[in-house]
């Protein structure tokens, strides 16, 4: 379990701290230090910024408490989890939401719900602390922040500190080289660019307009371990109040995580896998929309997945042919993308700086699965030149 | 004034100096990019982010998303932003965002696409040269400059060079002029795709593979591209050899000296063009079906190519050294009796138009004074079985299309907005 998240609780600290206290005569001062320190006297309730200036510090928003790295949440901060995330090149990631007090979301079956304004979605993102391998200690690289303001929707980056003591904003943050060995041993070693603010909207808008992409009823809809316990995500935010018109959990949509077998058959877990990693941008009015790929876990044309069809040269990939050949993972673009890192060939174009094998594993084995229907993306033989149907003159 | 007061002055000077982006010692790189980056993020609508003379160089894709922001460089040859070496992101400028003006700058050497515009109305891209410095290269990016999906494009006075698609592409937008550009070295010099309400006029395309490109392809959004005008342009020695990378894409099937080609549109008129010396064809008019063999799967798409007005061009010296790489233009030399003509013409006709209209000319497909080219109709639609040369048979003409009119053209101030004839 990573650090971030194994910090002792303030009040368990405190409780340590007052046993170590003897001294009667000191009794009262420290006593309200503790009350203060402890949030006997409560702290500070959430900030929430809806206009800019937006605070230069990520800790003036208050979303977080207790010493660092502060990613115990303060009051009103919900932690969330998905059941299939985006992949950040392994990078460990903490999610939490608020609302202001007396608001709620309301329930969608299909894309992100309708959050109030002023609702903080905070992403935190941690890699392994190099050179103790086993020890799962974790150093947080950034705290990404989409706001819900007055205008819209706005992402924040916050980028922490070397001491983890505080996140500062920088729009266009500088890449951050990372080091570790994994558990398994394996050596990571490459830089991690963090989206700038404008490219936050590159994969959050939809026509000019930018929205949230995880919390989705379908991605949310799965049991998360609470402080008071574990419980379905979408029941705990409506019985808190962050949720309204929600079904119940097994009414509602769930989409399934694309790493556990048991979670649905290898179609809905690849499905699943390109609705949250591909489908913010390939969807119509995203950011790839002009590309006639859409690939929502909702859409059912197996045209616009790819099958048999040509991309443009900006999506052309080495020789090969088709977006998506049925039975030939080797002959799909898309597979290809998901295993590059050269900048001109890889999806998605940002946010990631190394392959997600297991990712590519899946959407390896699934293309693999589709029945070969070689006829599909057959040329065309109409209109035949004459000789071999490779005869054709050219544009 | 005392000494003083200048060594004030000079400092005064200075710090004002540094507050910009300009006037400062010279940014180390990561410092003018992440600058210039910031600016682009926070900027507002009205600003001018103001580029300085230099070349810069740039690990990452610089996006815009504010809208009614000018870019404006201290000229194509002075203002250089080099991604050579890029390490993020697949563009150079990536901007998403509403009237929008880039001027007076260069983009070198992107791993992907030079200057990509999405979604916007209201782009004016004007003295930017977007280039791949090492020349032809099959591992150049596609296209350097590259609206899509926009409303009410204007695209002058620009360079493009090294695309290992097109130079200037324009595609699934609407109300677009480019003029006074060039464009050379590319495999494509102009694409007009899906788009329509285009005005392509003034403009040079030589040393290209091709020169200018007017068509549709099946499976994007935006179907049915359709008026387009191509006037007044120099369209000579597309001969540099096709270097797009092996795949279906239809880039790699262009022959090398291609002048001008129109594929799967209708209402297109071409004047007073001088289209000389593509060592292919000058003149490329044909149906998808005839010059590609990706399937079909889309029903919205139309393949056929009709009311196409080619009238009052100059053309002259094409057939000089076919493309023979193309197993298929080896095929069509064999049908046009060992060499291939100015104008090449597949013949075929939408069967819905054919059995409406009766006579030669079913699919209005008019060539008029255009000079003494030579002309091959090839008979695709019957198998290649009975071409011919007969070139009057296509001398007509069509009502001229309307000027294309944006708002950054204003009407009468400039003498493109005349008519074709």
């Amino acid at each position: 379990m990573p650090r971030v998240a194994r910090a002792p609780s303030p009040a368990r600290r405190c409780h340590r701290s007052l046993q170590r206290t003897g001294k009667a005569a000191l009794a009262l001062l420290v006593l309200l230090a503790i009350l203060t320190a402890c949030g006997r006297l409560p702290p500070p309730p959430v900030h929430p910024f809806l206009q800019e200036p937006f605070p230069e510090k990520l800790s003036d928003w208050h979303l977080f408490v207790g010493q660092s790295p502060r990613l115990q949440p303060n009051q009103r901060v919900i932690p969330y989890d998905l059941n299939t995330p985006l992949f950040s090149d392994y990078a460990s990631k903490y999610r939490f939401v608020w609302m202001p007090p007396g608001t709620s979301a309301s329930y969608r079956d299909d894309g992100v719900f309708d959050f109030p304004v002023g609702t903080v979605l905070a992403k935190s993102f941690a890699f392994p602390v190099d050179g103790n391998p086993g020890k799962n200690e974790e150093r947080l690289i950034e705290t990404r922040l989409l706001v819900h303001s007055k205008t819209g929707w706005i992402g924040l980056p916050y980028i922490w500190n070397e001491s983890q003591t505080e996140a500062h904003l920088d729009l266009a943050p500088d890449p951050v080289p990372i080091r570790y060995t994994d558990s398994a041993g394996t050596r990571h070693d490459f830089t991690y660019f963090i989206p700038n603010a404008n490219e936050c909207k590159q994969c959050h808008e939809n026509n000019h307009a930018v929205l949230p992409i995880g919390p989705k009823g379908r991605n949310l809809n799965k049991n998360f371990v609470y402080a008071d316990g574990p419980a379905n995500q979408l029941a705990y935010w409506t019985k808190f109040g962050y949720l309204q018109r929600a079904p119940a959990a097994d009414q509602a949509p769930k989409v399934a995580a694309w790493n556990d077998p048991d979670a649905g058959t290898l179609d809905a877990r690849a499905r699943a896998y390109l609705d949250n990693n591909c489908a913010h941008c390939h969807q119509p009015g995203g950011t790839a929309g002009y590309t006639g790929i859409d690939l929502r876990v909702t859409d059912t044309g197996l045209r616009t997945f790819g099958v048999c069809k040509s991309p443009n040269s900006s999506g052309r990939v080495g020789t090969l042919s088709y977006d998506l050949v049925p039975g030939h993972p080797e002959q799909s673009i898309l597979l290809a993308r998901m295993t590059s890192i050269r900048p001109k060939e890889m999806m998605p174009q940002i946010g990631r700086s190394v392959v997600h094998e297991e990712g590519v594993a899946l959407i390896r084995d699934w293309i693999q699965a589709m029945p070969v229907d070689d006829a599909a993306c057959a040329r065309n033989p109409s209109h035949p030149v004459p000789g071999a149907r490779s005869r054709k003159p050219g544009l | 004034m005392n000494r003083s007061g200048v060594s004030f002055l000079a400092v005064l000077t200075l710090t004002l100096g540094c507050l910009g982006l300009t006037g400062c010692t010279r940014p180390t790189a990561a410092n003018f990019e992440k600058r210039l980056q910031e600016q682009l993020i926070n900027a507002k609508p009205g600003d001018v982010i103001e580029l300085p003379e230099g070349k810069f160089h740039l690990d990452r894709t610089l996006s815009l998303t504010a809208d009614k922001v000018t870019i404006r460089g201290k000229g194509m040859d002075k203002t250089i932003l080099s991604f050579a070496g890029q390490k993020e992101g697949a563009s150079g400028l990536l901007v998403k965002a509403n009237d929008f003006t880039a001027e007076d700058f260069a983009i070198e050497d992107t791993a992907g696409d030079g200057l990509t515009v999405q979604a916007a109305d209201g782009v004016i891209v004007r003295r930017v040269r977007v280039e791949w410095t090492r020349g032809p290269n099959t591992a150049n990016g596609p296209y350097a400059i590259y609206p899509t999906q926009c409303k009410n494009v204007l695209v002058e006075d620009s360079i493009a060079r090294g695309a290992s698609d097109a130079g200037f592409y324009i595609g699934q937008s609407d109300n677009v002029v480019l003029r006074r550009n060039r464009s050379e070295y590319n495999v494509d010099g102009y694409e007009v795709e899906n788009a329509e309400h285009v005005d392509v006029y003034d403009n040079i395309a030589a040393h290209n593979s091709g020169g200018i490109g007017v068509f549709n392809l099946p499976d994007l959004p935006k179907q049915g591209g359709q008026h387009v005008r191509v006037f007044r342009n120099q369209v000579y020695e597309n001969n540099t050899p096709n270097f797009a990378p092996k795949s279906l894409g239809p880039i790699y099937y262009l022959p090398t000296g291609t002048g001008v080609y129109i594929m799967a549109i209708h209402d297109v008129e071409e004047f007073q063009n001088r289209i000389h010396d593509n060592n292919t064809t000058n003149v490329y008019v044909i149906d998808y079906s005839t010059a590609l063999s990706a399937p079909i799967k889309d029903t919205r798409f139309r393949p056929f190519t009709d009311h196409i007005y080619l009238h009052d061009n100059e053309i002259s010296g094409g057939d000089k050294s076919p493309d023979v790489r193309l197993d298929g233009v080896k095929a069509l030399m064999q049908v046009g009796g060992g060499s291939l003509p100015d104008i090449l013409y597949d013949g075929v006709v939408d069967p819905k138009i054919a059995a409406g209209k009766k006579g030669q000319n079913p699919g209005q497909v008019c060539l008029s004074n255009n000079g003494a080219p030579t002309f091959l109709n090839l008979d695709a639609a019957n198998g290649f079985k009975h071409p011919r040369n007969d070139l009057k048979a296509y001398d007509c003409s069509l009502p001229p299309l309307e000027a294309v009119k944006i708002p950054q053209v204003v009407e009468g101030s400039d003498k493109a907005t005349a008519g074709g004839q």
